[in-house]
């Protein structure tokens, strides 16, 4: 049996149906035509890889802003700006492509898939985002600047914006295409794509997760899309969504996009739970403890996910039974959550360890997430959150979230699979620098936000009084020392790409999926033409 | 729906398909589009020059990739395995589809429930609209002009009759297809096309009537956005679809498909029966509740 690759029009080299190498068009055309789920992906994580620089350059110039008390460098609109963009920029395009890039490479090979199911549509979905983060980042340089609204893009604040404000809205259309159309491809391949015998009930739970994700994105994505259309149409032609005097409420944007916004939170924290639920076993070399309850558990969780989102707005007014129903559903999330975290726990338990840079990030996840986790737990508590509300406390929550939870996976993820993928081994000695220090840092910024957010300081705010200041100095010496870590991952890939020693087929000793069983080093282009043969 | 191939296994080959150009020259014409959007809405006509140019070129994308894939599917590179996943990806597709609507009815709901009878609450009576009660349709409490509501049984009624009976003309015309008979095939999917068609000329009479006799406009308060923009969309998502049915009725009249091979028919007749299902909620609850 030999795999058949369409070899009509385009070009006339035909494929070499056994080969492992690739044969098509050189150069750039390669990257911009491909249809290959590894070319796409690793398009993916370059692709996030300029924009957390770009996010985080941003991240500098807001600490640089608050080293000290006082405007010293920005005015408070384009301070605004800075915040706005790092979120956004963050978010869409640089942990969730992160993830999607994960997929994208490991996804078929995991599951003994020729491809995608969509190979065409796989590329369109990346080549949407760069051109709508040019939609983006081209606000900047609109009269009036990029958005200053906060990530949230909230009514009526958005209607007033200049043109900037159209362009992120067509970015967050793009961005929203892109991850539909991905997401379709994803819940196709997981389930129509499978080799015989992999059942759904071994898949690796990195798969799993995805598969929820897709769901998560497939229902939640296009409800931003209206909610961002309805802003188009509120500032341009007249409507009256948000405009009280009209009948609209300015509150139903944000319940909008909070039905969005929710599931997003998990939509970036349940891949980065499947990259863990993959490198705690394989260091811990014992199968992962509590499979079908972690697929309970992600399952649970992504349906808890679309009745919470009003715990974001516990302070905008809304009826205290209304308050009630949502902080009881939100404290129920901990109850997957903590199954998940027990799990990953009794997975360590008594395992022959050994710590390896994606372990040390996996478990650097496991410590700071869960911690992330406490502080959501105490958010979702109404009288707690009120005073909370808007304070650093939240930044600290969500960033222990998204950065020690999501972008801790995705380094644990990138160093995991970075031999497969390549056929090259990083610097072991480099990757145990990159992880202290980036841990050490991490906390150093937002650690101390706790105590900010505790005493008052709000967020979004580019002055603070000089009580504040001492802990804003600390912090802002953590994010410049952040910063510069990244560099140094940057440099280790390089590195490694350039001349890190070959790795073996399976340098991870208890790594169990097809990849690392079914799979030589590096991957070849082409790659389970023939459905693997599973016991 | 798999006519008898779900006897057989699934086959050894999935078909992974060649690079090609099409899908950056879909991201480079959204990027034009939105681009030239953007200039237009603020004030410059150039911007218009963008969106044209985005126009033909997502023409001309959409014209070469769906020629590929046709030809793929004539050229027999799809079989049972590629269709499961077409049915797939169509199913989800339609999916994202009812939650961009459920957003706006969402919008609608909470202009009916939340915001329109609390702007007439003791509260903003006493401070900021002493004279607003709370009433449906309402344009809210700012809004100076009288304007009467779109009634139900006029034309609207007459449009569900129309799209409902295209649901059973696009039966009628896959019966057709299965039963491979060409000349029923193409006589049902040409007035599926005419009652869709006939459907869009209907709400563009009704659009006519709304602001010229009614004086119900986009800006009418909550009423008129989301009276407009949900029967807009809607309307926009037929004409869409009434395009695909067209091609396909071209399709069919250059022999396409096959009776157990045509899911392009079938996926279009899927997208056809949401188009439907979404007018019977407008027609509930924007026209006649």
């Amino acid at each position: 049996m030999s795999a058949v690759v369409d070899t009509h029009g385009h070009d006339g080299h035909g494929h070499d149906a056994h080969g492992g190498g690739y044969h098509g068009a050189g150069g750039i055309m390669r990257w911009v035509t491909t249809t290959n789920h590894k070319d796409i992906g690793t398009l993916y994580l370059w692709f996030s890889f300029i924009m957390f620089m770009t996010g985080g350059a941003m991240a500098m110039a807001i600490r640089l802003e608050l080293f000290s008390p006082g405007i010293q460098f920005f005015n408070p609109d384009l301070f605004n700006q800075f915040t706005t963009m790092h979120g956004l920029i963050m978010l869409f395009g640089a942990i969730m492509p992160a993830f999607v890039g994960f997929a994208n490479w490991q996804i078929p090979i995991m599951i003994g898939a020729p491809d995608m199911a969509f190979a065409r549509l796989n590329n369109w979905s990346f080549w949407l985002l760069p051109f709508a983060a040019t939609l983006l980042v081209m606000s900047f340089f609109t009269p009036g600047g990029a958005p200053g609204v906060g990530w949230t893009l909230y009514a009526p604040l958005t209607v007033q914006m200049g043109m900037g404000m159209d362009l992120t809205i067509f970015a967050v259309h793009l961005l929203g295409m892109s991850s539909i159309l991905g997401s379709i491809n994803i819940i196709t391949t997981i389930l129509n794509m499978r080799a015989p015998g992999m059942t759904m009930m071994r898949l690796p739970l990195f798969v799993w997760t995805w598969l929820i994700t897709a769901y998560l994105l497939v229902a939640a994505m296009p409800v931003l899309a209206g909610a961002v259309t309805m802003t188009l149409t509120d500032r341009h032609f007249g409507t009256s969504f948000f405009n009280a005097a009209g009948g609209g409420d300015p509150v139903l944007y944000q319940h909008i996009f909070w039905f969005f916004g929710h599931p997003e939170v998990y939509i970036i924290a349940l891949p980065a739970f499947g990259v863990v639920s993959q490198v705690l076993p394989a260091f811990s070399r014992k199968p992962l403890f509590g499979y079908a309850s972690m697929v309970y558990a992600t399952s649970a969780i992504a349906i808890l996910s679309f009745i919470v989102w009003a715990h974001h707005m516990y302070t905008v007014g809304m009826p205290v039974q209304g308050q009630l129903f949502f902080m009881y559903a939100t404290t129920l999330i901990a109850i997957p959550t903590g199954v998940k975290v027990f799990n990953w726990v009794a997975t360590m338990w008594k395992g022959s360890l050994t710590f390896e840079t994606p372990m040390l990030f996996a478990i650097g996840f496991l410590f700071l997430f869960t911690l992330g986790g406490f502080t959501g737990l105490m958010l979702s508590l109404v009288p707690i959150d009120i005073q909370l509300h808007d304070t650093y406390y939240v930044v600290a929550h969500f960033h222990y979230v998204m950065v020690a939870g999501a972008l801790f996976a995705a380094f644990a993820g990138v160093y995991f699979w970075f031999p497969k993928w390549t056929g090259k081994m990083y610097d072991e000695t480099l990757g145990q620098w990159h992880f202290w220090l980036t841990m050490i840092f991490f906390n150093m910024i937002f650690f101390v936000q706790h105590f900010l957010g505790l005493a008052g300081m709000p967020r979004r705010i580019p002055d603070y009084p000089l009580i504040f200041e001492t802990w804003n100095k600390i912090s802002s010496i953590g994010a410049f020392g952040f910063g510069l870590t990244q560099l140094l991952f940057l440099y280790i890939i390089l590195k490694a790409i350039r001349s890190g020693e070959k790795a073996p087929q399976k340098p991870w000793e208890g790594a169990d999926s097809l990849e690392w069983t079914h799979l030589p080093t590096p991957v070849p282009y082409h790659s389970f033409e023939t459905p693997p043969v599973l016991k | 729906m798999e006519h008898g191939a779900s006897t057989t296994t699934r086959q050894a080959h999935y078909h992974v398909p060649q690079p090609m150009p099409w899908p950056i020259m879909g991201s480079f014409s959204l990027f034009c589009m939105a681009l030239g959007s953007v200039i237009l809405f603020n004030g410059a006509s150039a911007g218009w020059t963008g969106i044209a140019l985005g126009f033909m070129v997502l023409l001309y994308m959409m014209f070469r990739w769906f020629g590929d894939v046709i030809r793929e599917s004539e050229g027999g590179k799809y079989g049972r395995w590629e269709d499961l996943s077409f049915r797939w990806g169509m199913s989800w597709f339609i999916f994202s589809e009812v939650m961009f609507f459920a957003g706006f009815f969402g919008a609608l709901f909470w202009a009916r429930v939340m915001s329109v009878p609390d702007l007439a609450s003791l509260e903003h009576n006493t401070y900021l609209w002493p004279n607003f009660t709370s009433h449906w349709p309402s344009a809210g409490p700012g809004f100076e002009e009288k304007f009467s509501p779109m009634g139900a049984w006029g034309l609207p009624a007459l449009n569900t009759v129309l799209l409902l009976s295209s649901g059973v003309t696009i039966t009628l015309a896959h019966w057709g297809l299965i039963a491979n008979q060409r000349g029923k095939l193409l006589f049902w999917q040409g007035m599926t096309i005419l009652l869709g068609v006939l459907f869009l000329i209907c709400q563009a009479v009704e659009y006519a009537h709304a602001y010229s006799d009614l004086n119900l406009k986009l800006t009418t308060g909550a009423y008129g956005t989301t009276f407009f923009m949900l029967t807009g969309f809607h309307g926009f998502h037929v004409t869409c679809g009434a395009i695909m049915l067209t091609v396909i009725w071209f399709r069919c009249l250059s022999g396409h498909f096959k009776p157990e091979h045509h899911f392009a028919f079938e996926g279009v007749a899927w997208y056809w029966h949401f188009v439907d299902v979404v007018w019977l909620g407008l027609f509930i609850f924007v026209y006649w509740l």
